[in-house]
């Protein structure tokens, strides 16, 4: 009997986990389904990028207020969980507070007391993001993406966030023989007057701190994968991924090559039946129409999407006015993906065509011929994600697969295509500016 | 106007130290040809040995690309590569930052190595190596801010250049609140320059220029023919081209010194 708890522990641990893995495995397989791109290269700046703005959150701290508090979550979150860990064990093997017995008071006291601070740093911060979402109505999160589900996502994670900062500093406060060793108590000695009177109460009280914390803990672990907050993970491969290549520079379409430098190669034979052995596969398609045409890592950079929209706030495009959101782009893309995988689960593992496509369905062609393709959004994303280079992919199969330009990028299209330049001006003409005055 | 050619050059038997490649907006626009002009007339004064294309050269592609055809793209590139490559270039030099930006990152992996600088880079190599001075002249003492053009600072990191000149003419460089890194588009980048705006509340070149006029300048500096349009234009569409003028940066220099 007396082993009951500590069974219903190791079920509720392997269950939450469990849980959790299997939809990690699910991301891991949506995320596969994009195009291969190697991003392999230059490794010691791919871990300097990471340690940098994932790690040290130095494209957070560009906007100083919002950059602030997000470190404190931020550090506070990662901390404060060095205390799962002695929960995990007290839970399995019934002890209490298992550390102390191993570490130092000194040692105990001073972690414990930095996670109590941190507890109600977070508190304070989580308050104040709340207040930014919710009192202020900061424009960014107003826009048309940010209705509905996108909106409540963000306040369920800071109503997760107050919870269990608070189910950890009252567990402590409620803990009489923590407080009566007074190491570590630096907060919740405040709050142990109201637990002192009743000393069953108050271990009943801790007890279910204790265990609603840690329960916590997992269904917010769980909560990850259906929420815009899985970036607590990915930011971490997300910026290690990332393009390293200037910002300007556009990958060259390598099929493209193929056929241009078939083109100009004046001893081609365009009549030419394949080589021996040569693929004879279904050509391949130009640009992305949905995300199974993207590469991995622009999926995995939906993924990483956290919704923030400083993106969009800098989108020059969406500060005049025009329908062009980078940030729905991602959220766009991240939906379709996850419509795409659940078709899969649904029909035993393969892709059955739903009639649906990102393209139209839910990016329109008005917000893609929007983007004057300035970079200022991926400048401005703390995790490095890339909106530019999904619109360019699917600008170029609207071109290249539909002839779906606006008029006018024809007109300029076929000036350069037979005078080389995107004016009607006659090519021999180009040195004219020299004999004006 | 002294503007040899690399054909010419080649019927020397010679190699110029660079090749300036114009530009279709250096070449056709008429307020961009006035850019390529003042530029020339540094190089020229700098003695500068430099050759053009001419009518050997061709649109880089950047439009074509950035409007999806990247088959038109990659035809251009691989048409103007050959031309270039036949002529051994090593070095290039442009005024504009699209062009700069394709010949420097989007030829190489076509075949077309080469050197290539934005001409605020290049200028600042002359003054570096006492090939040129610049003086205030008629600018002492103006307010002036910079524009950053989107594919020259953000999409390749080149901030000082452009401003190092501008300090070099005594003005007063005075930062709009979106500069560098978070500068904002005039419009007209990704083929934009080419088709009416998307519909919204307002043309992008309105809200810079309203970002420039809030620091008040007497001089918006640019280092990008389109950027020069779309400023050009806003600065009209809010009535101040009476006390505001827009110019790029070796427009300032070539006048500073009255060349």
């Amino acid at each position: 009997m007396e082993y009951i708890p500590n069974i219903l522990f190791a079920i509720l641990l392997i269950a939450g986990v469990g849980y959790f893995a299997k939809n990690v495995k699910k991301l891991s397989r949506n995320i596969n389904l994009g195009k291969d791109v190697d991003r392999s290269d230059n490794k010691s700046q791919r871990w300097k990028n990471m340690g940098m703005i994932a790690l040290g959150q130095s494209k957070m701290v560009r906007r100083p207020i919002a950059g602030f508090f997000h470190i404190i979550v931020y550090v506070g979150f990662v901390i404060i969980n060095i205390e799962v860990l002695e929960i995990i064990i007290d839970g399995l093997f019934g002890t209490h507070r298992v550390f102390t017995k191993i570490l130092p008071d000194s040692i105990y006291g001073f972690l414990i007391g930095t996670f109590e601070v941190l507890a109600i740093a977070v508190l304070i911060s989580v308050i104040i993001f709340w207040i930014r979402r919710n009192v202020i109505k900061l424009k960014r999160f107003l826009s048309a993406e940010m209705k509905g589900w996108p909106k409540s996502d963000g306040n369920i994670i800071l109503y997760f966030e107050v919870v269990l900062m608070t189910l950890f500093i009252v567990m402590n406060a409620a803990d009489v023989k923590f407080q009566e060793a007074g190491v570590g108590n630096v907060i919740s000695q405040y709050l142990y007057p109201l637990f002192e009177g009743n000393i069953e109460m108050a271990h009943i009280i801790e007890k279910t701190a204790w265990w609603l914390h840690i329960a916590g803990i997992l269904v917010f672990l769980n909560y990850l994968y259906f929420s815009k907050h899985l970036h607590i993970l990915l930011a971490f491969p997300n910026t290690w991924y990332a393009n390293l290549q200037p910002k300007g520079e556009f990958v060259n379409d390598a099929n493209v090559t193929k056929e241009v430098m078939l083109m100009m190669d004046p001893n081609a034979d365009p009549f030419a039946a394949p080589a021996e052995g040569e693929d004879e596969g279904e050509p391949e398609k130009f640009g992305a129409s949905d995300v199974q045409d993207l590469n991995w890592v622009q999926l995995l950079n939906a993924y990483t999407c956290t919704e923030c929209g400083r993106c969009t706030s800098e989108c020059p495009a969406n500060q005049t006015g025009k329908k062009l959101s980078p940030r729905k782009i991602m959220m766009d893309t991240r939906d379709r993906l996850e419509e795409v995988g659940k078709n899969i689960d649904a029909n035993k593992g393969k892709f059955v065509d739903d009639g649906k496509s990102l393209l139209n369905d839910y990016v329109t062609t008005e917000e893609l011929w929007a983007c004057t393709s300035c970079n200022a959004c991926v400048e401005a994303c703390p995790v490095s994600i890339d909106p530019l280079s999904i619109i360019m992919e699917m600008r170029k199969y609207l071109v290249m697969e539909q002839s779906a330009a606006p008029t006018e990028l024809n007109v300029m299209m076929g000036n350069i295509e037979n005078n080389g330049a995107p004016w009607p001006y006659n090519q021999m003409d180009r040195l004219n500016w020299k004999d004006e005055n | 106007m002294k503007v040899p050619t690399m054909a010419e050059y080649m019927a020397e038997g010679k190699q110029p130290e660079v090749l300036f490649w114009v530009g279709c907006a250096g070449s056709f626009d008429d307020r961009a040809k006035k850019i390529t002009k003042a530029f020339v007339k540094i190089l020229n004064n700098a003695n500068v040995e430099f050759a053009v294309l001419g009518a050997e050269e061709s649109c880089t592609g950047d439009p074509a690309k950035r409007a999806g055809n990247e088959f038109l793209f990659q035809m251009q590139a691989v048409t103007n590569i050959e031309v270039m490559n036949a002529y051994d270039i090593k070095k290039v030099v442009t005024a504009c930052p699209h062009c700069f930006n394709t010949l420097k990152n989007e030829y190489p992996s076509l075949g077309g190595n080469y050197d290539v600088m934005h001409h605020t880079q290049f200028l600042k190599s002359l003054l570096d190596d006492g090939r040129l001075t610049i003086e205030g002249g008629s600018f002492k003492g103006k307010k002036i801010t910079f524009h950053d053009p989107c594919y020259l600072g953000r999409a390749n990191d080149v901030y000082e250049a452009p401003r190092e000149l501008i300090r070099k003419l005594d003005v007063e460089l005075v930062e709009m609140k979106n500069c560098r890194k978070k500068g904002l588009c005039c419009g007209a980048g990704g083929a934009q320059m080419f088709k009416d705006a998307e519909p919204g509340n307002k043309e992008v070149n309105i809200e810079r220029t309203e970002q420039a006029l809030e620091v008040k300048p007497d001089i918006i500096a640019t280092g990008c023919p389109f950027c020069n349009t779309m400023m050009t234009d806003g600065i009209k569409n809010k009535e101040k081209e009476d006390s505001v003028i827009v110019q790029d940066i070796a427009e300032l220099i070539a006048n500073a010194q009255d060349l």
